[in-house]
């Protein structure tokens, strides 16, 4: 008990920061290095350094309010419009740094898709809301884009659900229709990473579960974090686990060993439901 | 009798009180329109509209009123639209949310209340005398422009909250710059909600009297104005006029500019309604 109100100190137990490779020719996509997140005097994120692998699925668990939507944010820099955000250390993208003042955000966000908790279609037709990615880059041309909303809805494997009715209102979709909606928009703009802030939970469980397949299928071709309340669900999708408590990294690594064998105490507990 | 039993009574009592308030107010509109109409609605005519003002109660009409009242409606619009909803997307969008802000918010908010004649000064003395405009048209319209600024940017700037983040957010994660997710995303969202603040506003600048009063609108301009610099009346400033003359064929005349005057605020106030609730069914999420 004891052990558990107390902070660990990060530097007494080296965490793991490195997941192992599956082939020689897979890299790491996106690097943080020792990241420090401030909200104003408060400390969401503290020292935290994690590699992440390309074409993998990664999951950020941890009880409520330990920093896990905080620490996925930073990758495509959602916290930069929030008061008093202020961040120390490094995030890079392909090893390159992407706090660093060259950068454009807009580009970035090409390049890192995100998919919000609560499923967000514009109040626009389908077609117009997997299109709006391609039109804000100054796409005109009609056809390459029709070709890039229908390939993005079957990727998101909606396309033969609202096959006819591309010109529907998007808020008249159900929530699961909605969220692969938003999966096909974040597509779209061929993003390599996409960044997904418990996707599945203000869904159903059949809804949750198409969404979860999709998931693995994108995996062959995009770097994929998660983040989730659900340990099924983190441990059925996800390769790598990163667990989360009040702003540190406790423990990383293969989901498999982090739900079966985890090396820290407090890991085991919150997997097993003890706390959080 | 038990606590269910007193709340359902409560319930209804309430609703009662709420029936009867709203149903006297009602009337009291219906009996002062219906005052209106049985007094003006003979003397309205085509050959009412379209003559000049005269001294003679029966050839009168109110022919330089409308179009007056027209020419400050449209300057008014033009200069206070782009200014307003332009001030107030500067406001919520891009400035900064420091002292100096909330600082701004409240006086806007307070110039929002501060009374019209107040305003008629301030035009008189800048627009009339300064910038010597003389009692023109546009010094009217720039005068009334002023007053409902206040009004166009607290609108503005409530409609733009009123969008939810999650749209915001949708839009940057995808690569939209910040003008592109105002342009493409809050706009159109919150389209309806400024039109309906700008339109109401506008309503209430076509019924001002004290401001144009003091800025120096005539009660008798023997012609119809051509251009923003032509001196003007407008319909409130007639009706005001023609009631304070003793004979009653003036105060005839005066019920049937009534009529046309809140003809015109009916239907702009109908345009807002309208446009609101398009907009609304639009979007909805
Ligand atoms: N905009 C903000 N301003 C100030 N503090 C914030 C802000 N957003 C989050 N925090 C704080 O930072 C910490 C981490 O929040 P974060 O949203 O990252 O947690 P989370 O792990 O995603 O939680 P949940 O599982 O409930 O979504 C919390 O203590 C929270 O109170
Ligand atoms: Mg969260």
């Amino acid at each position: 008990m004891e052990s558990e109100t107390q902070n660990p100190n990060p530097k007494a137990s080296k965490v793991e920061t490195k997941p192992k490779m599956d082939s020689k020719d897979q890299s790491f996509k996106l690097q943080a290095n020792n990241v420090d997140v401030f909200y104003g005097d408060f400390q969401a994120i503290k020292n935290i350094s994690l590699d992440i692998l390309e074409r993998s699925i990664t999951a950020f668990i941890g009880p409520s309010g330990c920093g896990k939507s905080t620490f996925l944010r930073l990758f495509n820099r959602m916290n930069d419009y929030i008061d008093g955000f202020h961040m120390e250390g490094e995030i890079s993208l392909d090893k390159q740094d992407i706090y660093d003042p060259s950068i454009k955000v807009e580009e970035l966000r090409k390049t890192v898709g995100m998919v919000f908790q609560k499923p967000n279609p514009f109040p626009k037709s389908i077609y117009e809301n997997v299109a709006y990615g391609l039109r804000i880059q100054g796409i005109k041309d009609e056809d390459f884009i029709e070709k890039r909303v229908v390939e993005s809805l079957k990727q998101a494997t909606l396309f033969s659900e609202i096959k006819d009715d591309l010109d529907k209102q998007a808020l008249a979709l159900s929530g699961g229709q909605q969220q692969r909606l938003c999966i096909a928009r974040a597509l779209a703009v061929k993003p390599s990473v996409l960044l997904m802030d418990e996707p599945t939970s203000a869904l159903d469980p059949i809804s949750s579960g198409k969404i979860e397949d999709l998931v693995h299928e994108l995996k062959k071709n995009y770097t994929i974090v998660i983040v989730t309340h659900n340990m099924q669900q983190a441990g059925r999708v996800s390769d790598n686990t990163a667990f989360l408590y009040m702003g540190e990294l406790i423990e990383y690594g293969d989901t498999q060993k982090i739900f079966t064998n985890p090396e820290k105490d407090r890991t085991q507990n919150y997997i097993t439901g003890r706390f959080g | 009798m038990n606590k269910v039993n007193t709340s359902r009574f409560k319930d209804k009592a309430f609703r009662r009180l709420g029936m009867v308030v709203t149903v006297s107010c009602l009337l009291i509109l219906a009996v002062f329109v219906g005052f209106v109409l049985y007094m003006g609605l003979d003397r309205l005519s085509w050959e009412f509209l379209m003559s000049l003002p005269s001294r003679f109660a029966d050839q009168s009409g109110i022919y330089t009123a409308w179009i007056g009242s027209i020419w400050v409606l449209v300057l008014t619009t033009l200069i206070s639209f782009p200014l307003g909803v332009g001030a107030g997307i500067y406001l919520e969008e891009y400035g900064k949310k420091n002292k100096l802000a909330t600082f701004l918010e409240i006086n806007i908010a307070n110039l929002a209340g501060v009374p019209s004649i107040i305003y008629g000064l301030l035009g008189l003395e800048v627009f009339v005398r300064i910038m010597q405009m003389g009692n023109s048209i546009l010094a009217g319209a720039l005068t009334l422009a002023l007053l409902i600024l206040p009004i166009i940017i607290v609108s503005t700037r409530e409609s733009l909250r009123a969008v939810p983040s999650s749209i915001r957010d949708a839009s940057n994660a995808l690569g939209a710059s910040k003008w592109q997710t105002i342009w493409n995303q809050v706009l159109p969202a919150s389209f309806g909600g400024i039109l309906t603040g700008v339109i109401l506003a506008l309503s209430r600048a076509v019924g001002e009297t004290a401001p144009l009063i003091v800025v120096g609108a005539l009660a008798y301009v023997p012609f119809a104005p051509r251009g923003p610099l032509d001196e003007f009346t407008v319909l409130p400033i007639q009706i005001f006029n023609w009631v304070s003359r003793p004979q009653h064929e003036f105060v005839i005349n005066a019920a049937a500019a009534i009529i046309v005057l809140l003809l015109i605020t009916f239907v702009m106030n109908g345009i807002a309604v309208y446009l609101r609730n398009r907009w609304q069914s639009k979007m909805k999420w």
